[in-house]
């Protein structure tokens, strides 16, 4: 029997960039144009069989070109295997984006906004792309490596609180996209 | 000595009026993390925090005089804190409760408020993560004291609340910080904080 990632070289021999294995789950990585292709396979080959997006998160690899690593952990209830997808995306606002898999799994939507709110990572397609866990006021994608440590961004403050050690947040403004654009 | 004798009234019946609020505090427990734990166990028979005289929690801002503000309060989450503390009626008093409402703890991050005291005037801060109940109640106590010797900030602000009538404290000026209003204000509340 193949292996889920030598059948996956089979279907798309151009789309997979990197297959190979971690205690037992097997991993590949994919070009981006071939995403959505990969993950419907996934989802509908019978010996796939991936009816779950178990999680679907991002990886900040600051200094690396492309900067970001978009991960989908699969898990088949049938099948009982698990296999998980990684896309590269790069920094640049006009390159940070992913289609979205919510036409494969409903749960990948407010997994998506989740990766947007705190990386900055678009999602093209989404129904519904909003901030989930931070504030509508809060500038920038907090989880990004580059976002200063210490940084806050209140939404209210006692005119005469205690002093903290907090960075300003002043120097994020402008920074990232603050909405979804386009 | 007309003065004196003038004084000598109203200042016993403060004390007095001090003396009935340190033992009858009614408590709102704003509880959002792990430290509801422990305050349950403060509550509960082996600790018995009725032996004070607050053990009577009203899950109604406008019922309770001790606001116990127990975990994490995120920045998210703090316009709500703000509002649960203008619904209270004066006088009332804030315990932070655990090192997380006291200075926000170890969550040095963007998404955590660092400390209760951002936000609303805190009276007495419980350390610990989480504190043992017997911290708990040294801190009630320590907050039984503040308000005998009529030391509450809010206390501070509103002034002797003897010789005070309820009618005569609509008329005082707005507290300078911002973080009080006076009765008339309630209607159109929060008055500077953004509530959702």
């Amino acid at each position: 029997m193949a292996s889920l990632s030598e059948s996956l070289l089979q279907a798309f021999p151009e789309g997979i960039i990197e297959t190979g294995s971690y205690l037992g789950d097997e991993i590949v990585v994919v070009e981006r144009e071939f995403l959505v292709a990969v993950l419907s396979y996934l989802r509908e080959d019978p010996s796939a069989a991936f009816e779950m997006l178990m999680d679907l998160t991002a990886v900040d690899y600051l200094g690396q070109v492309p900067r970001f690593e978009v991960v989908y952990e699969l898990y088949s209830v049938s099948q009982k295997h698990r296999i998980r997808v990684k896309v590269r995306v790069d920094e640049a606002s006009e390159d940070c984006w992913v289609p979205t898999a919510t036409s494969l799994w409903l749960s990948a939507n407010w997994s998506e906004r989740e990766v947007w709110d705190l990386y900055g990572i678009r999602f093209e397609g989404h129904p519904d792309l909003r901030r989930i866990l931070m504030y509508e006021e809060f500038v920038g994608h907090p989880l990004r490596k580059d976002y200063p440590q210490n940084a806050r961004q209140p939404l209210i403050r006692r005119p005469d609180a205690p002093r903290t050690d907090d960075q300003t947040t002043r120097l994020l403004e402008g920074s990232h996209d603050r909405r979804v654009s386009g | 000595m007309a003065d004196g004798t003038s004084n000598y009234v109203p200042t016993v019946l403060q004390d007095a009026i001090n003396w009935a609020q340190k033992y009858s505090l009614f408590t709102y427990p704003f509880a959002t993390a792990c430290c509801a734990m422990e305050f349950m166990a403060t509550m509960a028979g082996r600790y018995d925090i009725a032996r004070f005289g607050a053990e009577f929690p009203r899950f109604s801002p406008r019922q309770a005089d001790l606001l116990i503000v127990i975990g994490t309060i995120t920045e998210r989450q703090a316009p709500v804190l703000r509002r649960v503390y203008d619904q209270m009626i004066d006088p009332k008093w804030v315990m932070a409760f655990g090192v997380c409402a006291s200075t926000g703890g170890f969550y040095q991050n963007y998404t955590v408020t660092p400390g209760a005291d951002q936000i609303i005037p805190v009276d007495v801060y419980v350390p610990g993560c989480p504190p043992r109940p017997e911290q708990v109640l040294d801190g009630l106590m320590a907050l039984q004291k503040r308000i005998q010797e009529h030391r509450g900030h809010v206390q501070k602000e509103i002034g002797p609340t003897a010789t005070v009538s309820v009618k005569d404290r609509r008329k005082l000026p707005l507290i300078q910080d911002g973080t009080t209003m006076s009765l008339d204000e309630e209607e159109r509340m929060p008055r500077d904080g953004r509530v959702i």
